[in-house]
């Protein structure tokens, strides 16, 4: 089905008979790549996004998605597939922002400055792009808030390459990452490359905006990224269970966000993002609730 | 505790004519010292004299400009598995959902690549026994960035230990706590070093709250640093010459001790903030 039949078809009406509903989701060819696209997304967005919390790093993966725009938007100007100039900017980026904040004194500091700059240079760029290609209005939109129509059988392939590389990667240096990233000093004595680290994990997290964009679109990244990490952080403070949840999060937001977008003339980036964002806002209240009533058990004790 | 590494009679600390350069300027040169072993032991001086840079020197992360640096009979290297390090710290995020226990582990096996599973066995019994050795076992399964100041100190002391080192380096300890959190990790500190037989190396920015749990102390200041014992060092003689101008040392009624007359350390750039 292309873009043309499916803005013209019927929205179809969930059933609500759940796997009458379920049957007609799997139905197309279109809706179960996107749903495997999806779950290949969140996983690796799952696991990153704990780091990148963790890491206080939220703003280098703003940045990186705004930057994944420009970089679409020059692919398809150059009659390339948007995914490679995702892919190819959001990693240039990151390496970007981890040569320009070079001190490791004032690390923080200068990450932000050089996170900003890139930042504005980036939308201007992604701007231009869109002027000099005409035809182009329709598909800023999908860059921009995401789309699952039209994910090709090769698209899912190449998520899922990406995927597994970044997952074995993660699992590779996820130890020394963790101590670089909550105690960086100590870790350095101990002899953990922490600014070897601090550069790949900036890396990684490039290829794992540049997945997540093309699932929520560029502009809503963070609802794979930011929301199921922080609410897993919320709920436990274990490292692996975090992850664990951080993936269980993003995979039920990204899987409940398609079927609804599936039964809404809405585009998905609005239901998987607000899917996020509730999830992130009731595991704070979970959380303020337990410490409500841990209070109150010490009060009483 | 095996504390035979091949040179059990080499000092812990050794000094040679020694110099450390940090972005083109000296910090101390000329630096002769020896520091045994099983002591407990103070590095003092003014802001900016190059305690944390000795450290740096010990730790393998600053390499000497001259002379020589040897740390338990070895010169000294970056990742030394047989010192364990307090770096200087500003207090967690109160934000860190991490418990105190996934930290403590990380001084145990956190340099190894791969995959932090939970541990089991051995290695799940060290990082206990760090815990309660450190006093942290009642909020070790509480999130970091939740407990206080003495509390988190425990746990990143419990870090430093779990991997059994025979040198412990301590940057800063005391700073930011509250007198009774002050004694009570020096206390901590000092029957660590009595019953493991573990070398500890305190900078401190006043000496009096450990004045009477030390063994030792190595001075630094005017680009220089001596060792001795705290009543040989801490003295209007020792100092004077050391700083190069007329120092004096008094000692108060409830037997503090105060330095009169440390010039400030025009050089210095922010290099420790306190």
């Amino acid at each position: 089905m292309s873009i043309t039949d499916l803005a013209t078809a019927p929205i179809p009406a969930p059933s609500l008979d759940l796997l009458a509903d379920l049957e007609q989701l799997l139905h197309y060819h279109f809706m179960r790549n996107a749903l495997a696209a999806g779950t290949v997304v969140a996983v690796a967005a799952g696991v990153v996004g704990y780091f990148m919390v963790l890491r206080g790093q939220s703003f280098a993966g703003h940045t990186l998605s705004q930057v994944g725009f420009p970089g679409a938007a020059g692919a398809t100007l150059l009659g390339l597939a948007p995914a490679a100039g995702l892919l190819v900017f959001c990693v240039a980026a990151a390496l970007g922002i981890g040569a320009l904040s070079e001190s490791r004194s004032v690390e923080r500091r200068a990450e932000s400055a050089a996170i900003g700059s890139i930042l504005a240079f980036a939308l201007a760029l992604g701007f231009l792009f869109a002027t000099l290609y005409h035809g182009f209005v329709s598909g800023i939109e999908a860059l921009l808030f995401g789309t699952f129509v039209g994910i090709s059988d090769a698209q899912v392939l190449q998520l899922l390459v990406a995927s597994l590389l970044l997952l074995a990667v993660m699992a590779l240096m996820a130890r020394p990452l963790l101590f670089a990233s909550l105690d960086p000093e100590a870790a350095a004595a101990r002899g953990v490359p922490v600014r070897l680290l601090s550069v790949a994990f900036l890396a990684l997290l490039g290829v794992g905006v540049a997945e997540a964009a093309q699932i929520t679109g560029t502009l809503l990244v963070f609802a794979l990224l930011v929301a199921p990490a922080a609410a897993a952080q919320q709920l436990c403070a274990r490292p692996q269970v975090a992850m664990l949840l951080s993936v269980l999060v993003a995979l039920l937001v990204t899987w409940l966000g398609m079927a609804v977008a599936y039964f809404s003339p809405y585009p998905t980036g609005f239901y998987v993002t607000s899917l996020a964002f509730a999830a992130y806002l009731l595991a704070r209240a979970v959380r303020w609730n337990a410490g409500r009533r841990g209070r109150r058990a010490g009060a009483d004790a | 505790m095996n504390r035979d590494d091949g040179a059990p009679a080499a000092p812990a600390l050794q000094l040679r004519n020694a110099g450390a350069r940090v972005g083109g300027r000296w910090i101390w040169r000329g630096v002769d010292l020896e520091v045994p072993r099983g002591e407990l032991i103070a590095v003092l001086g003014p802001n900016g004299a190059g305690k944390s840079t000795l450290l740096k020197a010990v730790l393998g992360l600053l390499p000497l400009s001259e002379g020589e640096v040897r740390v338990l009979g070895a010169p000294a290297r970056r990742g030394d598995a047989r010192i364990g390090y307090l770096p200087q710290r500003r207090s967690f995020d109160p934000d860190l959902r991490v418990r105190g226990l996934d930290l403590v582990r990380l001084g145990l096996d956190g340099a190894r690549w791969g995959f932090p599973l939970p541990l089991r066995g051995e290695s799940a019994r060290r990082v206990d026994q760090a815990i309660e050795r450190a006093g942290a076992g009642a909020y070790a399964h509480r999130p970091v960035g939740e407990l206080s100041g003495g509390e988190q100190q425990r746990l990143l002391i419990a870090q430093a230990l779990v991997s059994e080192p025979a040198l412990l380096l301590l940057d800063e300890p005391l700073e930011s706590l509250d007198i009774s959190n002050q004694r009570a990790i020096s206390a901590l500190v000092q029957s660590i070093c009595r019953e493991q037989r573990v070398t500890v190396l305190l900078v401190a920015h006043d000496v009096n709250p450990i004045l009477t749990y030390l063994d030792r102390v190595v001075y630094v200041a005017g680009g220089g640093a001596v060792a001795g014992r705290p009543a040989e060092v801490i003295t209007t003689a020792t100092l004077s010459r050391l700083y190069g101008v007329p120092i004096e040392v008094l000692t108060a009624g409830d037997g503090r001790l105060v330095v009169v007359g440390q010039p400030e350390t025009a050089s210095f750039h922010g290099h420790e903030h306190h």
